[in-house]
């Protein structure tokens, strides 16, 4: 007589076992009311490209001719290892053998409103329905979570006509497998399809009164749901192995063989550990089965992992990823990037052996480097070609290639408002010098900072007939300079620091400590509501809000607006330089006071104690606003003509908290005697009886220069909007690290002048001042004093060692 | 290194390091700035500069290299090497990841 063999779970990996498999009397159970198909290919059911019975793989007279006794719609709810037999709630069943095959269970949030009706899964061909039923045109979906499977619902939703948004915690797609460049363009891909995508977005309720109706996050964004799918990961289904006290860590415990901790008992799929290792994917699972199968067999076999890739299947979207991205010394990295082409390639190698590999946009070469990993092929003489496939014929990246992908459209010269086909027009209708496409077309001809980016245009056009001046890139990680950067983020509305390093073929993988920090500057100038800054791409100053001292210590300088204090503000300094131990109390250049060497983990309770005083942080260690330094003027002076005092502090007070290029220093004197010293400033006031000469470009650092009039004003409000017109027109236009100076010398004051004459302009400028400042200005204290345990050591081990 | 007298020391959450930063964790023989790149990889080193004792864990982390707070060094967080034309080295330590808790292989 035949043995008896139980399998609970008709999945992907029983299936494939039960193929394989001879000589047992087989019952196989399953939860699902119907037998093995093709869980992967769920998706196209989903977005309409396939139907179910498509991806049926064993049907009733597969079944019926091995005589396998198929209980469907019966989950196991007990196993008896005593007396072998499995039981569910229609009766048991006696095995000599057992096959545990269970699956995975999704993982569910237990936010409010998490089993309100509309919540769905996805995992099996009901959560497929109920998404396929609520996806009509018009209708509303939130998947949360952006890896493989919420996308895949998300994208499916999508094709049926719904409005869908994905909520995902981490800071881009797909984390798991993917790089920050790739996700970024797995992003745009998916927006381009109308999928809104939320990154970093924690999802704190679900809404709705008798089925869901919206999804609230921390941030307090709402999106209106009429559907939610969670796919925000999942866990072994490991319960009945648990309940029959089977050895049980994340998942079922197995062995080379497949074997539990019960001889008679084996588990294979997504429910079983092996190695410490659990498994997602089908490939290794489906060597589980052939090696499950061959045991049963009574044949010699042994599983052995192998390694994985990954492919997202909606349709259109090229991504591929395959091995090993988690830490290793000795590790380097190949980036290719062709902006034009939306191609990014990346490979992980550590010696002569590639480790890892991204590809998004052509995953052509996806098998070829998969098999160099899986081989460990010594890859000594395919490195330096390797990015570009096995079939290389000698295609370098072009520094030109992101220039010949703008479309004729992108706006070039931002002053005289010109286009690239303008510009390429011109070119071609016979204007081969710059001289000409300037008189011609007005590019470049204003404040220059697009000149650059103008010679690419025509250099592109021309072929090698044209060579462009020699002006140095930004840095060795692109070959754009800072002005065709600042021009290209606006042109093609790049909106993070991944967007830029792949549309403008960023040669390094995560750029450098000095493009980093000159992104996030541009990119938070250009886009305050859209941009997010970035604190890791700050320099320790700005990131730590103090400024770092020789020794690893921290400054703190408090703001005292225009230079005056209180008897309170004093107290409170005084007592901060006593409770934290403060060894220096020193009065700045700047008319302000510094508690030099504060310690790291300190900041964060000085910082409130000041903030409770009223005091906020003066940004001493910014590339921003810094101090506005008065004299007394007219409030006590005899020579004052109007309240220097006055307007420094309503000028600190107007300009506090915004970012520009580099550090700016104002002052405002009462009076020609110029006690302030406002003529070696940014930008300086000097009080007359008729009003406010504005003077701008001054230095007393590293040169020293005397201000240039800018303009003169007759009153106060008009003397405020000035100012922060022109430090926005800086903060536009400057590149990262110039003063005032540095780059008036540039455009040009004459320029300047002309921009703060046209009044509209000015008034435009303003605006946009105010709003970054409806989004900067704010003490950076109030927040970061919140977390102090960010500010300590992640863990002081114990020093026994040391005693 | 010698992997026989190591011992592994967990030293808190993946998640606690921002990515493309580090944290310190103090320890009897100084400080030690344990790095999370942005592929989510750690490494171990030394808290101070060769050049002159700048705390590396405050410098901006790109690919896998720290440029140095202070005066710009740049180093290979595989290595501990100075890059380019600077000369010096720092101690590194082995470092590791486990279901989200990061290790440092420490010699006691
Ligand atoms: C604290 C202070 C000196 C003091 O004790 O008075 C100071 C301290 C530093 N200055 Fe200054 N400057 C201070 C007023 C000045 C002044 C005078 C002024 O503002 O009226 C100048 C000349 C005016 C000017 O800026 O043009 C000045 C020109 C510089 C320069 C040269 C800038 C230039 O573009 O030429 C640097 C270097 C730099 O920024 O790259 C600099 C850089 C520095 C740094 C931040 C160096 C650094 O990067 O670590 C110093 C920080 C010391 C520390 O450990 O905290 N400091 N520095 C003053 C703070 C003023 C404040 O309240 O915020
Ligand atoms: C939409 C979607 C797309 C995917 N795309 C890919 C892809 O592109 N590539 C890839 O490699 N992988 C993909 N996967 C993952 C892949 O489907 C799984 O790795 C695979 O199905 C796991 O096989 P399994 O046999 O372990 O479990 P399953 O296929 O989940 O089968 C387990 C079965 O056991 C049943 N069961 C559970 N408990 C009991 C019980 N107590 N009694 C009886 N029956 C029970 C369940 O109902 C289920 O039918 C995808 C998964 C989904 C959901
Ligand atoms: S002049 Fe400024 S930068 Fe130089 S030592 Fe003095 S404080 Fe430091
Ligand atoms: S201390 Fe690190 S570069 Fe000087």
């Amino acid at each position: 007589m035949m043995k008896k063999l139980v399998v609970i779970g008709a999945g992907m990996a029983s299936g494939r076992m039960l193929e394989h498999l001879t000589g047992w009397n087989v019952t196989l159970f399953n939860a699902e009311p119907r037998g093995n198909y093709n869980r992967l290919m769920l998706s196209p059911v989903l977005s309409g490209e396939k139907t179910y019975e498509e991806i049926i793989t064993h049907d009733a007279d597969w079944y019926a001719a091995r005589g396998i006794d198929c209980r469907f719609g019966e989950p196991v709810v007990r196993i008896d290892r005593v007396n072998k037999t499995v039981y569910s709630n229609l009766g048991g069943a006696p095995y000599d053998a057992l096959v545990i095959a269970t699956g995975s269970a999704p993982f569910i949030i237990p936010v409010p409103g998490h089993q309100l009706p509309g919540v769905v899964t996805y995992r099996d061909l009901e959560d497929t329905h109920a998404m396929i039923a609520a996806a009509k045109p018009g209708s509303t979906a939130v998947v949360i979570g952006g890896g493989l499977l919420g996308l895949e619902a998300a994208a499916g939703m999508a094709a049926r006509g719904a409005e869908v948004t994905v909520i995902h915690l981490m800071g881009h797609l797909m984390e798991r497998q993917l790089d920050p460049s790739a996700g970024y363009l797995l992003q745009k891909d998916l927006e381009r399809r109308g999928i809104r995508i939320h990154c970093k977005g924690a999802t704190k309720a679900i809404l709705g009164k008798d089925r869901v109706e919206a999804v609230l996050l921390e941030d307090g964004t709402v999106y209106p749901a009429d559907l939610v799918c969670m796919a925000v990961g999942i866990r072994p289904e490991t319960r009945i192995a648990t309940d029959a006290h089977l050895e049980v860590e994340r998942g079922i415990v197995v062995d080379a063989q497949m074997r539990s901790s019960d001889p008679a008992i084996f588990a294979l799929g997504e429910c079983v550990q092996f190695d410490k290792q659990l498994f997602g994917l089908v490939a290794p699972l489906y060597d589980q089965a052939k090696v499950l199968a061959a045991v049963l067999n009574g044949e010699e076999a042994a599983f052995a992992p192998v390694q994985t890739a990954t492919k997202l299947k909606v349709t259109g979207v090229d991504l591929f990823s395959a091995g090993d991205f988690a830490e290793g010394p000795g590790r380097e990295d190949i980036v290719f990037r062709d902006p034009g082409r939306g191609v990014y390639k990346r490979l992980i190698l550590e010696g002569d052996r590639l480790l890892g590999a991204v590809l998004y946009g052509d995953t052509a070469d996806g098998s070829w480097f998969f098999d160099l990993i899986k081989q460990g092929t010594d890859i000594t003489d395919l490195r330096e070609t390797m990015i570009f496939g096995p079939g290389f014929g000698g295609a370098k990246a072009d520094p030109l290639a992101a220039v010949a992908a703008l479309p004729p459209e992108a706006e070039i010269c931002g002053c005289n408002g010109v286009c690239k086909g303008t510009i390429v027009q011109a070119v071609t209708g016979g204007a081969h010098t710059l001289d000409a496409v300037r008189a011609l077309t007005k590019a470049s001809a204003s404040c220059g900072t697009c000149t650059g980016l103008v010679e690419k245009v025509m250099a592109v056009t021309l072929g090698g007939a044209f060579t462009a001046n020699a002006n140095p890139p930004m840095c060795k990680c692109t070959d754009h300079t800072h002005e065709e950067v600042r021009r290209l983020i606006k042109a093609q509305v790049l909106q993070s620091i991944p967007a830029v390093m792949q549309e403008l073929g960023w040669k390094s993988h995560g750029g450098c400590a000095s493009c980093r920090p000159a992104l996030n500057y541009y990119l938070l100038a250009d886009w305050p509501l859209d941009y997010c800054d970035d604190r890791q791409s700050r320099f320790v100053n700005e990131r730590n809000h103090a400024n770092i001292q020789k020794d690893g210590t921290y400054s703190v300088v408090p703001r005292m607006w225009g230079g005056v204090t209180t008897p309170d503000e004093l107290r409170a300094i005084a007592d901060a330089a006593d409770r934290y131990n403060v060894p220096m109390v020193k009065v700045t250049g700047g008319q302000r006071i510094d508690l030099l060497g504060v310690k790291k983990e300190d900041l964060p309770a000085i910082w409130s104690d000041l903030n409770a005083a009223g005091m906020v942080s003066g940004h001493a260690y910014s590339k921003g606003l810094r101090t506005v330094k008065t004299c007394v003027g007219s409030a006590f002076c005899r020579f004052g003509t109007q309240d220097s005092t006055g307007l420094g502090i309503k000028l600190e007070k107007l300009l506090w908290g915004s970012w520009t290029p580099a550090k700016v220093k104002l002052g405002v004197s009462g009076c020609p005697r110029n006690c302030a010293e406002a003529t070696c400033k940014d930008i300086g006031v000097i009080c007359v009886d008729s009003g406010y000469q504005i003077s701008v470009a001054g230095a007393a650092g590293l040169e020293v220069k005397e201000t240039e009039l800018l303009i003169s004003v007759p009153t106060e409000d008009e003397a405020m909007e000035v100012i922060a017109a022109f430090t926005q027109l800086y903060r536009e236009n400057s590149r990262y690290l110039h003063r005032i100076y540095k780059w008036v010398a540039k455009v040009g004051l004459d320029w300047c002048k002309d921009q703060m004459e046209d009044l509209e302009n000015r008034r435009a400028l303003y605006d946009r001042f105010m709003l970054s400042q409806s989004v900067y200005q704010k003490d950076p204290w109030a927040e970061l004093a919140q977390r102090p345990e960010d500010w300590a050591p992640l863990k002081t081990l114990a020093l026994e060692a040391a005693e | 290194m010698n992997a026989v007298t190591e011992t592994w020391v967990e030293v808190g959450a993946l998640c606690d390091i921002p990515r493309q930063g580090a944290r310190v964790v103090k320890t009897a023989a100084g400080c030690i700035a344990v790095f999370r790149t942005d592929a989510d990889e750690v490494f171990a080193l030394n808290d101070r500069c060769p050049h002159k004792g700048g705390p590396l864990s405050e410098g901006i982390v790109h690919g896998t290299s720290v440029t140095c707070p202070l005066h710009a060094w740049v180093f290979d967080l595989n290595s501990g090497m100075a890059q380019g034309a600077d000369v010096g080295h720092v101690a590194t330590y082995p470092a590791r990841i486990e279901a989200g808790r990061v290790y440092l292989g420490l010699r006691p």
